[in-house]
Formats: C-alpha cells, sequence, structure tokens
C-alpha cells in the first residue's frame, strides 16, 4: 500500500531581507508516513517542523523535492477534501460565531446546509465546545481556539490529519483530551501526524517519529526500536548500611537519612551490591533497571 | 462557484460587522443632507448644487469604501494567519480571491443602494428627482468595481498602508489621463511622445465613468457610452483581477 505521505528530498531556503545569502531551512528531507500510524515530528524550536508542514500543505513552495498525499501531488485541490489540518497557534475570524465559523468551513467543503448543522454540533460537542457555540472567536482565550482549530480540521472526517503543535496552549486537561482524540483517530483507521516538542505525548501515543534538528532528519522510527530495550544502568535502593563500603556502586544518586539510592553501572555489579547489602544486614527495598528515554535519545540527536 | 458563494458571503458579513463601513456611509448620508446647506448660500442653483454634491459623495465615499476594506481583504488573511486554514480546504487560491472580490462588490452595492435611496429621498422632498441620476450612479458604481479590483490586486502582494497609498493614487491618476493625451502634443521627441501614448492605454481611464457634469446640467449622453463604459470595467477589471489571481497562486504564505 502507498504511503499516506511521501515526502521526498524536500529543500526550502531563505534568502534575508536584501540580502543573496541563502539560508537553508531544510536539507534534503525525506521522510513517510504509514496508513494507519500516529507519526509524531519532534524536533527544537527553529528545527524546520513548521515549515515541513507548510510545505506538505502547500502554503509555500519548495526549493526541491516532491510530496505526495494519498498517492496524489500535494498540490492537488481534490486531495483535501481527504485532509485535516490543523496550522501552529491557528487565528480564525474572530468576528464569527463557534457556529458561524464550522458552517463556513463546511461550506467550503460544499456540504448541505443539514450536514453542516450536524457536523458543526458533533465537532463542538467532541472538542468540548457545545456551551460555547454562539459566543464571538473574539471572546475565545487561546486553548478553546485551539480546540475549535482542532473541529475544523476533523470537520470532513479526513482520512489523514496533520497538526502542527496540537497541545501547545493546552492545560494538563485539554492536552489529555487531544491526546485521545488522536488515538480515537487512529482506532478509526485514520491517519495522523503531529509535530510536537512534548516528548511525554510522543511516547505515550506514537507508532513511529522522526526527530528534526537544523533541517535536517536525524532520526526516524518506530518509538519501541528507538528506544530499544537495553538497560542503560540499575538504581538500587536500600537502607541500614553505610554505601562508602559497599561494591558495586557508580554513584550515590541520592542520601536522606540512613536511606540511599545508588547507581550501578551494569548487572554485575548490581548483583554484588544486592549481595553484599543483603549480607551486611542492609534492607534492600527496590531494584529499578534504568532504559534511556525518547528524551535521552531526543537530546543526543539534536545535539550530533 | 458554492466555495466562491462561501468566501464571498463571508467577505459581506465581515465588511457589515466592521465599524469602518458604518463611519463612512454615515458621514456620506450627512454630507449629502449638507448640500442642502450649501445650496443656501447660493443664489438659484440649489437643484445644481444638490445633484453635484449627491453624485460626489457617492462617488467618493464609494471609493474610500472600496480602497479601506479591499486593500486589507487579502494581506489581512495573510498576515493574520486565517489564510492557512483556508487555502488548505479544497478550494483554488483564485476561488479565495474572487470570493474575496465578489464579497465586497456586495457590500459596495448595498452601501452605494443605501446612498442612493437616501439621495432620491432628499431629491424627491425638493422636487427634483430625475431618473437620468440613475445613470450616473450606475457609471459610477462600475468605477467602484474597478477600483476594487486594484485594490485586490495591491492587496495582494504589498501591505495595507501601501495599497492604500497606490491605490488612491490610481483614483487621481485615474482621473488625469487625458492630460496625457494633452501632454504627448506638446512633448517634441518622438521617445517622450512614445511613453505618453504608453502610458494614456496603459492607465485606467476612470473619466469614462464619470457623466456627472452632463447629467446635472442636463448636457447629452451618447447613448453607446454606458456599453462602453461596461466592456471596458469588463476588460480592464478582468485582466487586473486575473494578475491578483497570478501573484496569489505563486505567493508563499510564510
Amino acid at each position: 500500500m502507498a504511503p499516506v505521505l511521501e515526502v521526498s528530498h524536500l529543500a526550502r531556503s531563505y534568502r534575508a531581507n536584501l540580502s543573496l545569502k541563502k539560508y537553508w531551512i531544510l536539507r534534503d528531507l525525506s521522510f513517510s508516513v504509514e496508513q494507519g500510524e500516529i507519526f509524531g515530528f519532534i524536533g527544537p524550536n527553529g528545527a524546520g517542523k513548521t515549515t515541513t508542514i507548510k510545505l506538505i500543505m502547500d502554503l509555500v513552495r519548495p526549493d526541491a523535492g516532491s510530496i505526495r498525499i494519498l498517492g496524489e501531488p500535494h498540490q492537488s485541490v481534490a486531495v483535501k477534501r481527504r485532509l485535516g489540518f490543523l496550522p501552529e497557534n491557528p487565528y480564525f475570524y474572530d468576528y464569527l460565531t463557534a457556529a458561524e465559523f464550522l458552517d463556513f468551513y463546511g461550506r467550503l467543503f460544499g456540504f448541505a446546509r443539514e450536514v453542516r448543522r450536524a457536523r458543526s454540533d458533533a465537532m463542538l460537542e467532541r472538542v468540548g465546545l457545545a456551551n460555547r457555540r454562539d459566543r464571538q472567536l473574539r471572546k475565545f482565550s487561546k486553548g478553546m481556539l485551539q480546540r475549535l482549530g482542532l473541529a475544523q480540521a476533523l470537520l470532513n472526517e479526513p482520512e489523514f490529519v496533520i497538526l502542527d503543535e496540537p497541545m501547545s496552549g493546552l492545560d494538563p486537561v485539554g492536552r489529555r483530551e487531544v491526546r485521545d482524540i488522536i488515538l480515537s483517530l487512529k482506532a478509526a483507521g485514520r491517519t495522523v501526524f503531529f509535530s510536537t516538542h512534548i516528548l511525554s505525548d510522543t511516547e505515550l501515543i506514537c507508532d513511529r517519529v522522526g526527530i528534526l534538528s537544523k533541517g535536517e532528519l536525524k532520526a526516524v522510527g518506530r518509538v519501541s526500536d528507538l528506544l530499544g530495550n537495553r538497560v542503560t544502568h540499575w538504581e538500587v535502593a536500600f537502607s541500614g548500611i553505610d554505601p562508602a563500603a559497599l561494591p558495586g556502586i557508580a554513584a550515590v544518586v541520592s542520601r536522606e537519612g540512613n536511606e540511599t539510592l545508588a547507581a550501578s553501572p551494569n548487572e554485575e555489579s548490581m548483583k554484588a551490591l544486592v549481595r553484599a547489602i543483603l549480607e551486611r544486614g542492609g534492607s534492600l527495598h527496590s531494584v529499578i533497571p534504568q532504559r534511556e528515554s525518547l528524551e535521552d535519545i531526543f537530546l543526543r540527536e539534536i545535539s550530533r | 462557484m458554492t466555495r466562491i458563494w462561501a468566501i464571498a458571503s463571508n467577505t459581506f458579513r465581515e465588511a457589515i460587522r466592521d465599524r469602518i463601513l458604518y463611519l463612512l456611509l454615515v458621514f456620506a448620508l450627512l454630507f449629502m443632507g449638507f448640500s442642502q446647506v450649501l445650496s443656501l448660500l447660493t443664489v438659484g442653483g440649489e437643484e445644481k448644487i444638490i445633484k453635484d454634491v449627491g453624485l460626489a459623495s457617492i462617488s467618493l465615499f464609494g471609493v474610500l469604501t472600496s480602497v479601506f476594506i479591499g486593500v486589507a481583504l487579502v494581506s489581512k488573511e495573510i498576515e493574520r494567519r486565517t489564510i492557512y486554514t483556508i487555502v488548505s480546504k479544497p478550494i483554488h487560491r483564485y476561488e479565495f480571491l474572487l470570493g474575496k472580490y465578489c464579497g465586497l462588490v456586495l457590500t459596495l452595492l448595498v452601501n452605494t443602494s443605501v446612498m442612493t435611496a437616501w439621495f432620491y429621498l432628499i431629491l424627491f422632498l425638493k422636487g427634483f428627482a430625475d431618473p437620468r441620476l440613475l445613470l450616473a450612479i450606475a457609471l459610477i458604481f462600475m468605477e467602484l468595481l474597478l477600483i476594487t479590483a486594484f485594490a485586490i490586486l495591491f492587496s495582494s502582494f504589498s501591505t495595507p498602508i501601501l495599497s492604500t497609498l497606490f491605490s488612491l493614487s490610481l483614483y487621481l491618476v485615474g482621473h488625469l489621463t487625458w492630460s496625457l493625451h494633452l501632454l504627448e502634443e506638446r512633448v517634441r521627441g518622438s521617445g517622450g511622445r512614445a511613453i505618453c501614448r504608453f502610458l494614456y492605454f496603459a492607465l485606467p481611464n476612470l473619466e469614462i465613468f464619470n457623466i456627472k457634469t452632463e447629467v446635472v446640467h442636463q448636457l447629452p449622453i451618447p447613448a453607446t457610452l454606458p456599453l462602453w463604459a461596461l466592456l471596458y470595467m469588463a476588460g480592464y477589471g478582468g485582466a487586473v483581477l486575473a494578475t491578483a489571481c497570478i501573484i496569489l497562486r505563486r505567493r508563499d504564505f510564510t
């Protein structure tokens, strides 16, 4: 099956005012998003995430490369019927009410009046704005605008949804709700591509991630593959015994009263430490293997 | 077509919720009412003064509405980034631009109708009503359609302030192109004459829409003039809008 999104050798530069020098925002970017997956596009500020999304949505033109969405060229107007898009920090016509706003977007899809009404109401319900349907958008908070942005992106029940920083500006409850909406889209067989710099969200819900830094894709793959199962070190908590005289300790992480949290570099050291604690009459509280987090990988990749 | 109409009706809704429209309209209505006071200062010319001021008001406030709203139509959408979610829907960029144009034309139609109704109320009360005035107003409206096309063209690549400057300058130049014709006859060099001739044909000739003097002073108007004006407006306006569509199609929304 063809990928839902196929980005090949994409490049984009810009020139500062009155300057002939080209600055590259993206260089030779290639990746694909497969049917039914949640793809997280992560990177620090200024990495080129929003530029990539603008290129995909045909808001800006690339210097080189090609983009195909659902098997069609990305400029195709027809493919936009099957697409949902939420820009970063969305701005909408603030003189409209929430219901008028969704009705207007429904008209751009050519939906009949009854369909527009039914879908608008369903979407407002889904994003928790049903009781704000007749309020003008100028009176909406940032979080409410973000939810409404999500409602317009899902209005046409799209097969493929592109979200630029969907969690930004939301409180923990709002973020949880957006996460749940993304997961429900996947459950319904839709494909989701979203950019974020909130790594905890990515680790929780993404099937695959791409790490972008300085306009280049540093890593891409399944979250589980990137994280691996490799234990980096072990953390051993114990009490009633002085850690100074114990073997197998690389570092004491913390010490409060007579309780100690120590790090062992490998399994052998950890076993030696546990044996020594038990032999010398100490109390063993916990032994926890530590694995690399997405944050560790992210920080390592972007510093390369 | 439904998509163009969706954008047009939303643009109309935006305009009628904009205070600047009402401000200009109130000024226009006050100005027309004031014509009666002006007519008191002159002897015997009351009818001409009321008609003159009425038509001038409809023209001037129509142009101001067209320019002040028109120059922001596209640039504001890009600046506020509202265009991002619009063009990500199944709509061509030219449909967006034409929708914006039609929305403003609809606004101007309502605006001009209100001013005309008020004008005729004053004329009826004074017993000066003349159907030929409607022809003059129809030509003013055609002029507004052309100026709106220019305002949108400037708005598609420039900031609102510069677009206002360009549009108002174009309005002034458009009423002075006849002087280029005169200049051509007086310039000696053939190069200078060619430039004058080129500018005379390239710049819009807005005087073609101006029959105020003929109507107010009961002078004859060539029967084919309205048709020529309509064709001129359609041809020139179409070319200007097509240029705006090409510019918008190539434009990056950064």
